[in-house]
């Protein structure tokens, strides 16, 4: 039967709260984690966050009479308590799938994430986990190459890859900087990277970087008989600039290069996935602003949801955080969203932070980047937590060995590959790392000279953002 | 400087060449290789054995030892194709490879035996 208009503000809950609703196989799921303004039950407010996230509006409106909103409308679906917070619950919200344009992470992330996070019934709102129906991953292109991919492309098995962000990040001239990419590469290690900061300053060009970096990828090809890269970073202030840069790079045959997703913004990210698909381009992805957004215990969005929106938009290389180094991340939730990243079946796992199971089809994995504050004295539990789908970069811990760059390169390249062959014989890396690194030391005096250097070293500052356990 | 060490490496060494994994590590001995193939064959991996001439390392295909070993778990057996490959080819590289039929990938490669680097 028809319905009939009456104008006013109606309860959010009379028609978004549904915890009678069984989600779809094909529905968008996402989990908030709520705080609310005093005063709102929980029921209203999930229900809020669920109708500012789809169809609803503060009040009724005669023209939604002309649609079938409840085919629309989002639904929040549960409530549950979080761990270790009274004050905060966890609301499961169902999205029909037709809410969402096929293969557009913006047009997803406008939705869930857009009005409703400055929304005055929630004092903070937290998107927890989304899962995204294999319907929907089967509309976006994804990693341009992914894992196996890349592995072929550079003839790089049964390890990780190893990599180094050039440092001073901002000042170097084009010529210097290549110098210092040459001494990494020459050294041992497959990959370097431009600093996320490094676009096209007047200090450095992107045209003559690009130049001098690729004679120095190619001259350190030759040089030591394996395959290496750079990433080009192309970022840059508008998709036009962004795409001429992507072609010099393959003029050049660059084998990889380089975006910051989120600065960049996933319309200029999508695009050049594809045209990296297209080009035969491996694309690694920075992810500065992340800690803006996910950083924060009970606002913003949490990172794993920002691995599946770069997987889904498209990146071969994504950076994970290291959990040993300088910057923030729990063991466990790093091996969650490692997971994620890289696996193609992720089960639901609270102990991991993970809320939902995430079929991701055949769709292609992305290499996580541990990154930050990593010498070698890190490698054994490096080795142990990432395996060998990961690419473990170095900065510091290559540029200020004591004898410099191919002699740091060459030190973390023996202690990798060292580790590496005691795991597959099946020691306690971790435990025996110690041992591990003095034996291969004794035919590396590199790899003694950087343990001389940077024993001392520790980070351990607490993480911010942990998962949620119980306090009581 | 004095306590600066120089890296040795350049284009005119053909000992400055590296052949991927392990290649950074002395060579292994006979019990060091038998741990890594006991490593292919706990993954589940199709051991197979490849070689090259030293200077042809670069490319991404080496020649081929007769098959990949499909569904082998016999140590011994793997390691006499190895050997038998480093016997009728000397002075080549010769690589382990872990073909992974499930990641389509090869799980692991390395080289076993290295040929005298001269060129």
């Amino acid at each position: 039967m028809a319905k009939t208009y009456s104008a006013g503000v109606k309860e959010y809950r009379e028609t978004y709260w549904m915890p009678e609703y069984t989600p779809a196989d094909t529905d968008i799921l996402a989990c908030f984690k709520i705080t609310p303004q005093p005063g709102v039950p929980r029921e209203e407010a999930a229900a809020a966050v669920a109708a500012e996230s789809s169809t609803g509006t503060w009040t009724t409106v005669w023209t939604d009479l002309l649609t079938d909103l409840d085919h629309y409308k989002g639904r929040a679906y549960a409530i549950e308590d979080v761990p270790g917070d009274d004050e905060c619950y966890y609301a499961f919200i169902a999205y029909p799938i037709d809410l969402f344009e096929e293969g557009s992470v913006v047009n997803v992330f406008t939705s869930l994430v857009g009005n409703v996070f400055g929304f005055k019934a929630v004092r903070a709102l937290r998107l927890e986990d989304v899962r995204f129906p294999l319907a929907y991953v089967l509309t976006c292109n994804g990693p341009p190459n992914g894992i196996q991919v890349e592995r072929d492309k550079f003839n790089k098995y049964g390890r990780a890859l190893l990599g180094c962000t050039i440092k001073p990040k901002l000042g170097l001239s084009a010529k210097n900087y290549g110098r210092a990419v040459y001494e990494c590469l020459r050294g041992g290690l497959d990959l370097t990277k431009d600093d996320e900061n490094i676009n096209s300053q007047p200090f450095m060009r992107w045209r003559n970087r690009f130049e001098f970096v690729m004679e120095a990828v190619h001259k350190a090809e030759r040089e030591t008989g394996e395959r290496k890269g750079h990433y080009l970073n192309v970022t840059a202030p508008t998709p036009e600039e962004m795409y001429k840069r992507a072609e010099f790079a393959k003029e050049l045959k660059a084998p990889i290069i380089m975006h910051d997703f989120l600065t960049g913004g996933f319309t200029a990210n999508t695009g050049l996935a594809q045209w990296c698909r297209d080009n035969g381009m491996l694309l690694h992805i920075h992810r500065a602003m992340h800690a803006v957004l996910d950083r924060h215990p009970r606002h913003g969005i949490h990172f794993r949801v920002l691995a599946k929106a770069l997987r889904l938009s498209g990146g071969d290389h994504l950076h994970s955080g290291t959990v040993v180094g300088k910057l923030e991340g729990d063991r466990e939730a790093t091996l969650g969203w490692i997971d994620i990243m890289r696996e193609s079946f992720i089960k639901e796992d609270r102990s991991r932070g993970i809320f939902f199971d995430q079929d991701w089809g055949s769709m292609p994995g992305v290499f996580p980047v541990a990154s930050g504050g990593i010498h070698v004295w890190h490698m054994p539990a490096l080795v142990t937590i990432f395996g060998d789908d990961a690419c473990l970069q170095f900065g510091g811990g290559t540029l200020g060995h004591p004898w410099g760059n191919a002699a740091g390169a060459a030190a973390n390249r023996v202690a990798l590959e060292a580790c590496v062959e005691a795991r597959n014989q099946g020691r306690e890396v971790e435990k025996e790392g110690k041992d591990i690194l003095t034996a291969a030391a004794r035919h590396s005096p590199e790899l003694k000279a950087a343990m001389d250097t940077w024993k001392e070293i520790k980070f351990e500052f607490d993480t911010v953002d942990k998962l949620d356990v119980a306090h009581r | 400087m004095s306590d600066v060490k120089d890296y040795a490496s350049s284009l005119s060494d053909p000992n400055s060449r590296k052949f991927e994994t392990f290649s950074y590590l002395e060579e292994m001995d006979a019990n060091a290789i038998r741990k890594q193939v006991e490593y292919i064959v706990s993954k589940g991996w199709n051991p197979a054995v490849e070689h090259t001439e030293p200077e042809n390392a670069f490319d991404h295909y080496w020649y081929m030892w007769k098959l990949p070993m499909f569904g082998e778990t016999d140590v011994d057996r793997i390691l006499d194709e190895a050997e038998a490959c480093h016997k009728a080819h000397p002075s080549h590289h010769v690589r382990l490879i872990g073909y992974d039929n499930y990641a389509q990938s090869q799980g692991t490669s390395m080289v076993i035996y290295r040929g005298p680097m001269t060129a």
